[in-house]
């Protein structure tokens, strides 16, 4: 925890609120008070309340829908279903291939309708009951393997491969002494974000434009995706933020947003709509299971001579964001770690799964899962420990990775891995520490209130995991972001369209405004879409993307104050500079607060900020299709009941290569949370489906990790700033949850060795059965 | 529909008598996730039990040792001293029990009258044989828990009745509960057991939860282990508390749902009534 | 109780409750009807611990509450723990540590950690990890939560020290 986070920077000289320093929130008093308006708190006079109706069936035929019934409801308002959408009837991220309501076929357990409006949500309720849907059910495609080869009728016009992509690298056929093969897989997780979807429109008088405030992670790509379905163009379609409860991708897709803009623009009226959590769980993307097969040549010390992979991601019923899980994952098979040679097929298919798409980490996780796997094992076969096998092959800035991209970024892999090592090991016994009156602290032991185990039942077990994970968007998509600064009377005005969903970037634009214009005071504006585009809260990129135009346009706002400054006392502007909250002249005495220098001016700047231009790969999976990349060592700490298979990890070493740590404390909550997450992937979490119908959709089945479940984290922030970064600062929250989860796996594996129990655990989460059975 | 909070067992128990399709609300931890999630709709009589003074309360009687437990008396309560230190296996199962929030609302009666098979309380109360007081407009009976619990989420309780209070023989002797579920804390049972000692009568019970449509007792291995131990100095053998943790595992009747598989509860239960009984002896050879 | 009106005391004041269907959870009647939009929502099991209140002195979840039965009970929500913009020593403590991130577990967990600190001034951290297990977060991992609540626990102690 924080007694024990350490850092390479000195923080002593740090002006409060600026960058280095940790101011808190500006949200923060309105959340613990409970005065924070979330989106699903949003409300208006006269609002009607919108439902979605879903299908049953995971594939079936619509053979008709009968919608008379439900408009006989008293306090029924409106029906709407395929027939009444009068612009594009898809929608979609990367293709606009699903329906905004399915009209012939349905293709998931949830997929939309019909949805009503209605004057109370319990009559919405019993509209969508009321509804009568006759359905020819189909036999649905579960298996990716069948859509690959071929094996069953499209069920989408797009066909049922999504995306396939090979990468051939280097000397194919190289091989050393050691081959290390194996099939890996990943279970479908959720991002389980606590505030459920929620959204309420606006239409404008006379219903020829609309205004939505919603939850998501991306203003103007929603708004591109509504504008489109409802026939208006984009100026037509505003959009607001609402108070959004946490993404972690799940926001990143449509999900009620043209259904309640749809109902509004009908009704003349504003209506309002709110998922369940049962619903959410049919609501939103997921992240891919996949199957990943991977077989390592390395020589006898250990050193990877080659690789092969094959990638099956299974993206459920509609694209989403496939294609792009599926590159990332496949780019990213050797891990953070030097391979000349390799060859990659990887795969996203369609099936009538729940559609899968963003969830932090993006493809990366899964193939992190089965290289560290590998890594151990190339480990055991040379004769290494895990650490060293990591070490001999830690990539380094310039090597480059198997699409021949470089990687051109500070790339501290060895450090991240020797600043984990150096990490203390926790303090602890097995059981924790004998409590005063001499009784054991069942809470210490896999189990916990359970009672499950005695000490001497439990084994103690510690494993690695490194990673690498590519920074904002890539193959060519240009995710710029825009950021205005107004500047006046010493009080800086923020704007900008970047979706706070509590990752803080609405404490780091603050600081960088102070820090560069050396100002206390900074208002910021609502986000919104009367701004361009801030891209998407997601691949870790707002702190760099969105941080880059904030800085950008602060910049551009002090060379105006400059120049204003420079002409009222006949200095040439480069001759100005920042010093805390005052102008001074470096070659003069001249010094004059930011305050009074700024006093009656109206700057006014605009400032949009773009990466480097990426390459789309050719069909060798060759082409530098990334823009920057970031790393992180984890070692895990872990507790093993081998017996009943329960597990408690004990503790999380972490160093993470963050750049430049603009806020150190924002720093570790993210790097704590993304823990948390890739724990619950390594033991718990996972959506479990049978013939296509989704089993655990609520939180007594669907299991997120718990105080009791969740170790102290012991953390370094390796602070190298990236010359290629804006503010040196690299993006921080996707990295923690990608190697926790094999860390933690291999921790289990190293505990029952030592119980002399030798089990693969090829599969996360890693339930008890895999461990005892 | 309406809702009646009665403060008193006999205004409860004469509305029950007067809409016998009323719905009982105790704790309301169980009832409410039905109700919330549109699977249960009351559209008569609701009755709240939780202002019920009559069941919020616990005695023990010296003389006889029955502890006697109102219905309504939370899981919070049943964790403290003294009837902690009178029900120690009880306790145990009331502190796995949800989250403190639920442990606060949720009462024992309550998980008397969901009987799920994972309801936490419930192989204490089996192995501890105890007898549930049910009272109804026409009078009152009192039935072996055992009787009460029928199948899954099936009891034999019968219209116009409602659990009053359940009795307990403080016995002289270990006891213990022990859960296994997939998380460290808030999770439901994937198999579940208690072992109660009775060194009195050096008798041995041990009641299963989550392997079986209800709670199930397994006699074969009670009186295998009994007949195993030397009640002398308390200790058994090895063999034998592994031959009791096959009786365990053989009784069991657990199905395969997404929360576990039937070959693991059938394992892991085997493991708990195990390590109970070593807890609950000392192990012969054994030098910790 | 055989009219549709029933009235909840919450943070001291009396609401009457007209138009909501009985079998509705103190929850929704707390942000749909009273208008007491602090109470948060996630799950509708009592799984979360998002929608924490305390009746009559017991911490639980207002989503497992039937709110009809709450009547002539003392309901504290988020909205009775601190004038707003004076938030409490928890609440402070809670921004200042950085135990906020998306803040949809924050009012739960703050009505818990209350009601935590009332009973155990000084709890262990394993204290704090059983005691909090009902208040699920997805954004934190629970490190600065925890780190919050050692704070208040020191602040306080601090202080009763000082005054003795």
């Amino acid at each position: 925890m924080t007694d024990t986070l350490t850092g390479t920077t000195d923080r002593t000289a740090i002006r409060p609120g600026t960058i280095g320093d940790s101011p808190v929130r500006p949200d923060g008093i309105e959340k613990v008070q409970g005065t924070y308006e979330f989106s699903s708190d949003l409300s208006a006079d006269g609002c009607l309340f919108g439902a979605t109706l879903r299908s049953p069936h995971p594939s079936a035929r619509i053979v008709s829908i009968d919608v008379s019934a439900a408009w006989k409801i008293s306090g029924v308002e409106a029906v709407i279903t395929a027939d009444d959408v009068p612009g594009q009837a898809t929608y979609g991220l990367i293709s606009q291939d699903q329906p905004v309501f399915a009209s012939d076929v349905v293709r998931y357990v949830g997929e939309p309708v019909a949805a009503v409006a209605a004057i109370d949500p319990e009559t919405a309720r019993r509209a969508l009951a009321a509804n009568d849907v006759t359905y020819e059910v189909l036999q649905p495609l579960l298996d990716p393997e069948v859509a690959i080869a071929g094996g069953h009728d499209p069920i989408h016009p797009d066909g049922n491969l999504i995306r396939h992509q090979r990468i051939v690298h280097g000397d194919t056929s190289a091989t050393g002494p050691i081959v290390i093969e194996g099939t890996y897989e990943i279970g479908m997780q959720d991002q389980a974000f606590l505030g459920l979807e929620a959204a309420i429109a606006h239409p404008d008088q006379g219903a020829d434009g609309v205004e939505l405030h919603v939850a998501t992670q991306w203003l103007h790509e929603d708004r591109k995706q509504i504008a489109a379905c409802l026939g208006f163009s984009e100026d037509k379609v505003r959009l607001v933020l609402g108070g959004v409860g946490g993404a972690f991708g799940a926001r990143e897709d449509i999900s009620l947003q043209v259904h309640s803009c749809l109902l509004a623009l009908r009704l003349g009226r504003p209506v309002r709509m709110a998922y369940s959590r049962a619903e959410s769980f049919l609501g939103h993307v997921h992240r891919h299971p996949a199957t990943i097969w991977m077989r390592h040549h390395a020589d006898a010390d250990g050193r990877l001579v080659n690789v092969e992979a094959r990638f099956v991601f299974d993206g459920g019923a509609y694209a989403s964001t496939s294609s792009a899980v599926l590159i990332n994952g496949i780019t990213m098979t050797p891990g953070p770690y030097r391979c000349d040679n390799g060859t990659v097929d990887g795969f996203a298919v369609r099936t009538n799964h729940l559609p899968c798409g963003a969830m932090r980490g993006f493809g990366a996780v899964q193939a992190c899962f089965a290289y560290e796997s590998q890594m151990d094992r190339i480990a055991a076969a040379a004769g290494i420990t895990a650490e060293e096998v990591r070490l001999l092959n830690a990539m380094r800035t310039g090597d480059t990775l198997l699409t021949g991209q470089p990687v051109l970024n500070v790339a501290p892999v060895e450090e991240c891995i020797r600043e984990t090592a150096a990490l203390p090991l926790p303090d602890e016994p097995v059981g924790g520490h004998a409590r005063a009156d001499g009784s054991p602290d069942a809470m210490k032991l896999p189990g916990g209130a359970g009672r499950t185990a005695d000490a001497g039942d439990i084994v103690r077990g510690i494993g690695w995991g490194v990673s690498i994970k590519n920074l904002m968007y890539s193959e060519n998509f240009d995710d710029y972001s825009t950021a205005r600064c107004r500047l006046a009377d010493g009080v800086a005005t923020l704007k900008f369209a970047t979706a706070e969903v509590g990752q803080g970037f609405i404490t780091i634009a603050g600081q960088i405004a102070r820090t560069v214009l050396g100002v206390d005071d900074v208002v910021l504006d609502t986000i919104d879409t009367t701004i361009g585009s801030a891209g998407s809260t997601s691949a870790s990129r707002q702190t760099w993307m969105s941080g880059g135009a904030v800085d950008a346009a602060c910049r551009a706002a002090r060379e105006r104050l400059f120049e204003a400054v420079g002409a009222a006392h006949g200095i040439e502007p480069v001759r100005l500079m920042i010093d805390g909250t005052d102008v001074i002249d470096t070659s003069g005495d001249l010094r004059v607060p930011v305050a009074e220098a700024s006093a009656g001016l109206d700057i006014d700047e605009t400032v949009e900020y773009h990466h480097p231009k990426t390459d789309d790969l050719d069909e060798n999976g060759q082409g530098n299709c990334h823009t920057a990349f970031a790393f992180v060592a984890h070692r895990a700490v872990v507790d093993v009941d081998p017996e009943l298979g329960l597990v408690k990890v004990v503790q999380i070493a972490t160093a993470q290569d963050v750049g430049n740590a603009l806020n150190p404390l924002s720093v570790t909550g993210q790097i704590e949370g993304g823990i948390a997450q890739g724990l619950g992937l390594a033991l718990m979490e996972e959506i479990i489906q049978v013939d296509g119908v989704i089993r655990n959709p609520n939180f007594t089945d669907y299991l997120l990790p718990t105080f009791l479940d969740m170790p102290p984290v012991v953390a370094t922030l390796i602070e190298q700033p990236d010359p290629h970064a804006p503010l040196g600062a690299k993006g921080v929250g996707e990295p923690p949850c990608i190697s926790s989860t094999p860390a933690i796996v291999a921790a289990i594996r190293d505990a029952l060795r030592q119980a002399g129990v030798e089990k693969p655990l090829n599969r996360v989460p890693v339930r008890p059965s895999d461990i005892c059975l | 529909m309406t809702v009646a909070v009665p403060t008193s067992l006999d205004d409860a128990v004469r509305l029950l008598g007067e809409h016998p399709d009323a719905m009982l609300l105790s704790g309301g931890t169980d009832a409410m996730v039905e109700i919330n999630d549109g699977h249960r709709r009351p559209d008569d009589l609701v009755i709240a039990l939780n202002r019920v003074t009559d069941l919020r309360s616990w005695r023990h009687d010296p003389a006889t040792g029955l502890v006697t437990i109102g219905a309504g008396v939370t899981y919070t309560e049943l964790m403290q001293p003294p009837i902690a230190d009178l029900l120690p296996a009880l306790a145990e199962a009331s502190r796995t029990v949800g989250s403190p929030q639920i442990r606060n609302a949720g009462t024992l009666g309550g998980n008397l009258g969901t009987c799920s098979p994972a309801g936490d309380g419930l192989p204490v109360l089996s192995a501890l044989d105890a007898d549930v007081r049910l009272v109804s407009a026409t009078g009152e009976r009192t039935i072996s828990v055992h009787d009460l619990m029928v199948g899954v989420k099936r009891t034999s309780l019968e219209p116009g009745e409602i659990i009053a209070d359940i009795v307990l023989q403080a016995r002289d002797g270990w006891q213990g509960y022990a859960k296994v579920g997939v998380r460290n804390a808030m999770v439901i049972a994937v198999a579940s057991a208690c072992l109660a000692v009775d060194s009195s009568q050096q008798r041995v019970a041990i009641a299963l939860g989550s392997v079986g449509p209800t709670i199930i007792r397994c006699t074969d291995a009670e009186q295998q282990l009994a007949a195993a131990v030397d009640w002398s100095t308390g200790t058994v053998g090895p063999e034998a508390l592994s031959e009791f943790g096959g009786l365990v595992s053989a009784a069991s009747t657990p199905i395969t749902d997404h929360r576990s598989s039937a070959d693991y509860r059938r394992h892991a239960v085997g493991i708990l009534g195990a390590r109970l009984g070593r807890r609950a002896f000392t192990v012969q050879g054994d030098s910790q | 109780m055989n009219n549709q009106i029933f009235t909840l005391r919450v943070n001291g004041a009396d609401h009457d409750v007209a138009d909501s269907w009985l079998g509705e959870s103190l929850l929704d009647v707390l942000r749909d009807r009273i208008g007491m939009m602090g109470s948060k929502g996630a799950c509708t099991q009592g799984e979360c611990g998002s929608c924490s209140v305390i009746v009559d002195g017991s911490l639980v979840c207002s989503c497992l509450v039937m709110a009809a039965t709450a009547v002539d009970q003392e309901i504290v929500t988020i909205e009775g723990v601190a004038p707003v913009g004076a938030p409490s020593d928890v609440q402070r403590a809670f921004v200042d540590a950085g135990a906020v991130q998306c803040g949809f577990c924050t009012p739960g967990l703050i009505m818990a950690v209350h009601d935590l600190l009332e009973r155990t001034p000084e709890p262990s951290d394993t204290e704090i990890r059983e005691e909090l297990a009902g208040n699920v977060c997805r954004c934190t991992g629970y490190g600065r939560i925890i780190d919050a609540v050692q704070q208040v626990s020191v602040a306080r102690t601090t202080m009763a020290e000082g005054a003795r």
